[in-house]
């Protein structure tokens, strides 16, 4: 057990769990304000399930030994999973039950990226179906591949903090999803843009800080690991952000802000299979490159019938890919002890980086199709069409992001016979 | 001249200002408005407490026209505004006395 290193995890996780309602407001900002707390709540509802989920069921699924494919649930509702560090898949340093609930939070971010290819349309008690099964069955034997002991870590297939186990996997599962579920009514006739671009600013400005975590505290350690992880985490994102700013130059003339927010994004995705394994000159070169790729595979989908609303196949997906395959070119072994890529002599590390890449994309590709069918079958994917035109804030919650409090509402008294509203305003005659 | 009032679906805008397009009109002035009609409100819950929301998002378009245009616009928004349903909306037609423009300061007829 070390303290320092138990200090640092503890961070780390808070940090990571702070990820998920950064999203919340980067995806509530991307979306109209009718639908805003619908997008909200998709983002926030995982750390309810899916975090429940995670520490009953998941992490036996996921970091138990078992054999190549799957744990062997011998961790059930923590059975064993205890204050001390032994009992781990991996050697760590810190409380079992510590590093179960870092790896919780990733569960739950994950499951919650997909929630921006499906706004805007899809029915909520679905979506939380969804995820909940998602979870257990598409992210947990996808994270035993490849962190739990499964056939991708014998490979050797090098994923600092998820590049291949969250991102690739969130971003295929969201385009199988975007295409399951279906366009919105009105896309791509009516203007579908962002109600709220400060909230988009501010939800970038919260993943990078909460990436700290995730990218530096997969390091496990308060290590030069983490140490490593943490310079990359900050560099990654400043090199996509600057080639981003001369691409939307080059396009339109301006530098926007959306387009600053989701490079920030993009970069975070790319340097996480490799954070802890380049140098830091690498990852400048390593997210300068990745802007490219996710940057015109926005401008494709915003041309094509695809309604991944909020983009999450051009960062996470896209980013995702590069990333996991830039890992194989730039790992140094000088660094992580570990394993060279291309660059430094070991050209072989690229074909099994595309082996774990095209692994997650089959399996998540798959799963989620079968998954969403399965889900479609005991519940609607779809809110209906007023539903939608409604906004699915009132129709799904009960709520509005926006409201001006006792101008347009009446309380109505509860209990029984109570129901009727009390309007304190004259009809008006429209 | 007349004032043309509109007060029609947030969802509908893009459809009557196509509709509008059409017969070229120039200009226009929207606002986000709150109101009722017919259509009841909806209930919302807060903090454990239920709220009736009577007055519902809508949108306001006006518009300024010669006489000999006012129902060929009043027509056009009609069709494009409709859904059949409670809570379309109406349309107020109104004269209008006088009208300037400020950058010129000359009187329009």
């Amino acid at each position: 057990m070390n303290q320092a290193d138990t200090a640092w995890m503890l961070i780390s996780t808070a940090l990571v769990l702070l990820m998920t309602p950064a999203l919340a407001f980067f995806y509530g900002g991307l979306v109209r304000s009718k639908n805003t707390l619908n997008t909200m709540m998709m983002s926030f509802i995982s750390l309810g399930f899916v975090g429940v989920l995670w520490a009953t069921v998941g992490y036996s699924i996921a970091l138990t030994p078992g054999n190549n494919w799957v744990g062997d649930m011998s961790r059930l509702f923590l059975s064993g999973v205890g204050l001390e560090p032994e009992g781990a898949i991996v050697a760590i340093t810190i409380p079992h039950m510590l590093y179960m609930a870092f790896q919780g939070t990733f569960c739950i971010i994950t499951a919650a990226l997909i929630s921006g290819a499906i706004v805007e349309r899809m029915r909520f008690s679905a979506y939380v179906a969804f995820i909940c099964i998602w979870s257990l069955a598409i992210y947990a034997p996808l994270a035993h591949w490849v962190w739990g002991g499964g056939w991708l870590a014998d490979m050797g297939a090098l994923d600092y903090a998820g590049g291949t186990v969250v991102h690739i996997n969130a971003g295929v599962a969201a385009l199988v999803a975007a295409i399951v579920v279906g366009k919105r009514r009105d896309y791509p006739s009516s203007s579908l843009i962002p109600h709220n671009v400060p909230f988009v600013l501010l939800g970038a400005g919260l993943l990078w800080f909460g990436w700290f975590g995730f990218n530096a505290g997969s390091a496990l350690a308060a290590g030069p690991a983490a140490g490593l992880a943490f310079v990359t985490t900050m560099l990654a994102p400043a090199a996509t952000l600057v080639v981003w700013t001369f691409l939307d130059m080059m396009r339109s003339g301006k530098p926007t802000a959306v387009g600053a927010a989701t490079a920030i994004v993009v970069g975070l995705v790319a340097i996480t299979p490799a954070a802890g394994f380049i140098s830091p000159m690498n990852a400048i070169l390593l997210g300068a490159i990745a802007a490219v790729p996710s940057y015109i595979g926005l401008i494709i989908r915003a041309k094509s019938s695809l309604d991944d609303s909020l983009d999450v196949v051009a960062a996470h997906g896209v980013g995702g890919t590069v990333g996991a395959l830039l890992t194989g070119v730039f790992a140094q072994k000088s660094l992580n002890g570990l394993a060279d890529g291309a660059l430094f002599g070991n050209p072989y590390q690229l074909v099994v980086q595309g082996t774990a890449v095209l692994a997650a994309i089959v399996y998540s590709g798959v799963g989620t199709f079968v998954i969403l069918k399965l889900v479609g079958l005991v519940l609607p994917l779809r809110a209906t069409a007023s539903e939608e035109t409604s906004g699915l804030d009132i129709t799904g919650h009960g709520e509005e992001a926006y409201m001006h409090v006792g101008t347009t509402m009446s309380a109505v008294e509860p209990g029984p016979g109570a129901r009727a509203p009390q309007s304190v305003l004259k009809p008006a005659s429209i | 001249m007349k004032l043309i009032k509109c007060i029609i679906r947030p969802n509908k805008v893009d459809e009557v200002k196509d509709a509008l397009a059409k017969l070229s009109i120039a200009g226009m002035t929207v606002t986000e408005v709150r109101g009722h009609g017919k259509q009841k409100g909806h209930t919302a819950i807060y903090r454990g407490k239920e709220y009736n929301v009577s007055l519902l998002p809508k949108m306001e378009i006006e518009i300024v026209v010669p006489d000999n245009m006012a129902d060929d616009v009043v027509k056009a928004v009609v069709q494009a505004a409709r859904t059949g349903e409670i809570g379309d909306g109406r349309v107020f037609v109104l004269p209008v006395l006088e009208s300037y423009r400020i950058r010129t300061g000359e009187k329009e007829s």
